[in-house]
């Protein structure tokens, strides 16, 4: 594998001074433990948010902080969750006096440190609300699995609940907000290759040249189902129609329209998913208010994409659109 | 007899080695069914641990138990950090103040870690996880100890029904942890989980083995 890595166990710390100094303007990075803060924060009567989650899925999270979004983010080793002592410290670096809210994503590793890292923050007196997202319409049997998983919808729900953050709202509207946005929002990924994690230094997993996995997660996990590949247009619905069933979405309902690049997959190839989609959606007269195309939440080199929809009403609306500042979402500036 | 407080620290010594040793058998196990993390987490988490050892030379059992699991808690990540860290600060607790365990003092460390991971990680028995390994080892330690075994032979059972424990993973279908994401697939490979908890009282088996009885 030819990669533009010095040493394995040094990729999450080079790129951590690497955003330092690239995003000095809307960052700062403090080490061991590590975590990525907002430049001004504390923000003083603002609801500090904080995410975090194993690395290999840039720009989530650290490049989501900054004005209108997280307020922190925690790495941890590539795809392994951050430790309750990297979350209790950017706890504390983020508590303006209106609470924190955690945004965690739906995997075992993530919960109990999340959960960890809560129970300590309390013990300081900080007031702490959780919110997980588990999104992932791929994993069907929810009672007896871990459940579903945290994917694309993690990133929207980001935006919109930084964006109601920043208008002063008190800690649990703010998480309310989070929780409706994962409520109304489905995802759905596959993959055209598999991914090489840096310490294994090989792919996870091996998937021929004419085959796919359908409902990958970011992990480089294999997906519940193989075969061989399809057009654009039945991979897209192969993707979409069990999400359109799962919440359910119906004719005359507005969505964010997310389409997700794996981090191995050029944009153009993206936008082709998306006239898919469009098409898709627009035969079942389903509006697409917004969107959302490019690689946002990913699986290190992993080819493919996933596509997220979420319900949308005014308030989401005028939430995703309200002015965002971090290194790798910025509108309204 | 008893184990003394240098006895486990050799434990713990010993099974960072383990680990170091197998740590890319791990990650193949968990690469298989889960994420290929886990040999590289828990090295990372067992290093640090050796390199408190010094730490722990005027600490009772209890203390240099917590200590293991403040130690993993911050430094693996993943679920294995606070699930072994779980394991490590319960069975501290049950050993807070003691210079050295009875065969009932271990007994009852396992059985405070055991629960420990049960509540933080929510498994049962027959879930694919690290729990069917620990609880047959439990179990067999407390009838090798009614049997009137001493430790060495009760620490071997344990290990034993241990090992069987982790082999009956093999055809279980995951219901914990990332591992259940892959449904039916999970079935047919042995949890790492359940392997790196074997080999920690495999660990003890053979470390104490050389106790007199």
């Amino acid at each position: 594998m030819k990669k533009l890595i010095n040493k394995p166990e040094d990729v999450v710390k080079e790129a951590l001074q690497a955003m330092a100094s690239a995003h000095a303007d809307l960052i700062k990075v403090h080490y061991d433990p590590n975590f990525i803060v907002r430049a001004d924060a504390p923000v003083k009567g603002k609801v500090g948010i904080l995410s975090g989650g194993g690395s290999g899925h840039e720009p989530m999270h650290g490049g989501f902080v900054g004005m209108g979004m997280l307020d922190a983010a925690c790495p941890g080793a590539v795809f392994t969750s951050p430790t309750p002592d990297q979350m209790l410290e950017a706890t504390k670096a983020i508590n303006g006096g209106a609470g924190v809210l955690h945004i965690v994503k739906n995997y075992t590793g993530d919960i109990l440190n999340f959960e960890m890292a809560a129970d300590l923050a309390k013990g300081e007196g900080i007031e702490v609300e959780a919110v997980v997202t588990n999104d992932d319409v791929a994993v069907q049997d929810s009672l007896y699995t871990a459940g579903r998983r945290g994917v694309g919808v993690t990133v929207l729900a980001e935006k919109i609940t930084g964006a109601a953050a920043e208008q002063k709202r008190p800690l649990k509207a703010v998480a309310d907000i989070c929780r409706k946005v994962n409520a109304q929002g489905r995802t759905m990924g596959m993959a055209l290759t598999s991914c090489t994690v840096p310490a294994a230094g090989k792919p996870t997993f091996d998937l021929p040249e004419d085959e796919m996995e359908i409902g990958i997660g970011i992990h480089g996990e294999p997906g519940r189902t193989r075969m061989k590949l399809k057009t654009v247009a039945e991979i897209t619905e192969m993707l979409v129609k069990p999400i359109l069933e799962d919440l359910p979405f119906k004719s005359g309902d507005s969505v964010l329209a997310f389409v997700n690049g794996m981090g191995g997959t050029p944009l153009l190839e993206l936008y082709v998913v998306y006239n898919e989609l469009a098409k898709i959606l627009g035969g079942r007269q389903i509006k697409i208010a917004r969107n959302l195309v490019g690689s946002y939440i990913t699986s290190l080199d992993m080819a493919g994409c996933s596509i997220t929809l979420v319900k949308m009403d005014d308030e989401l609306i005028s939430l995703w659109d309200a002015p965002v500042k971090t290194p790798g979402l910025r509108w309204g500036i | 007899m008893t184990v003394r407080r240098d006895d486990v620290i050799a434990w713990i010594q010993a099974y960072a080695d383990v680990i170091a040793e197998n740590k890319a058998r791990l990650t193949q196990l968990d690469s298989d069914i889960g994420d290929g993390d886990h040999g590289t987490n828990m090295d990372r988490g067992f290093q640090a641990v050796k390199a408190k050892v010094p730490e722990f030379a005027d600490k009772d059992i209890g203390a240099v138990l917590k200590t293991v699991g403040m130690t993993l808690v911050s430094t693996v990540g993943g679920a294995s950090g606070p699930l072994y860290g779980t394991f490590f600060l319960q069975a501290g607790s049950a050993t807070a103040g003691k210079m050295e365990l009875s065969l009932n003092d271990w007994i009852a460390a396992l059985q405070a870690g055991v629960d420990g991971i049960i509540m933080r990680g929510k498994a049962n028995l027959g879930d694919k996880t690290m729990v069917d390994a620990l609880l047959p080892a439990l179990q067999a330690l407390k009838e090798s100890a009614s049997s009137g075994a001493g430790l060495p032979a009760s620490l071997k059972a344990s290990a034993a029904a241990c090992e069987q424990g982790m082999l009956a993973t093999v055809p279980l279908v995951a219901r914990k942890g990332r591992a259940s994401y892959l449904g039916e697939r999970s079935a047919g490979h042995q949890d790492p989980g359940a392997t790196s908890s074997h080999m920690l009282l495999q660990a003890a088996a053979e470390s104490w083995s050389m106790l007199a009885d």
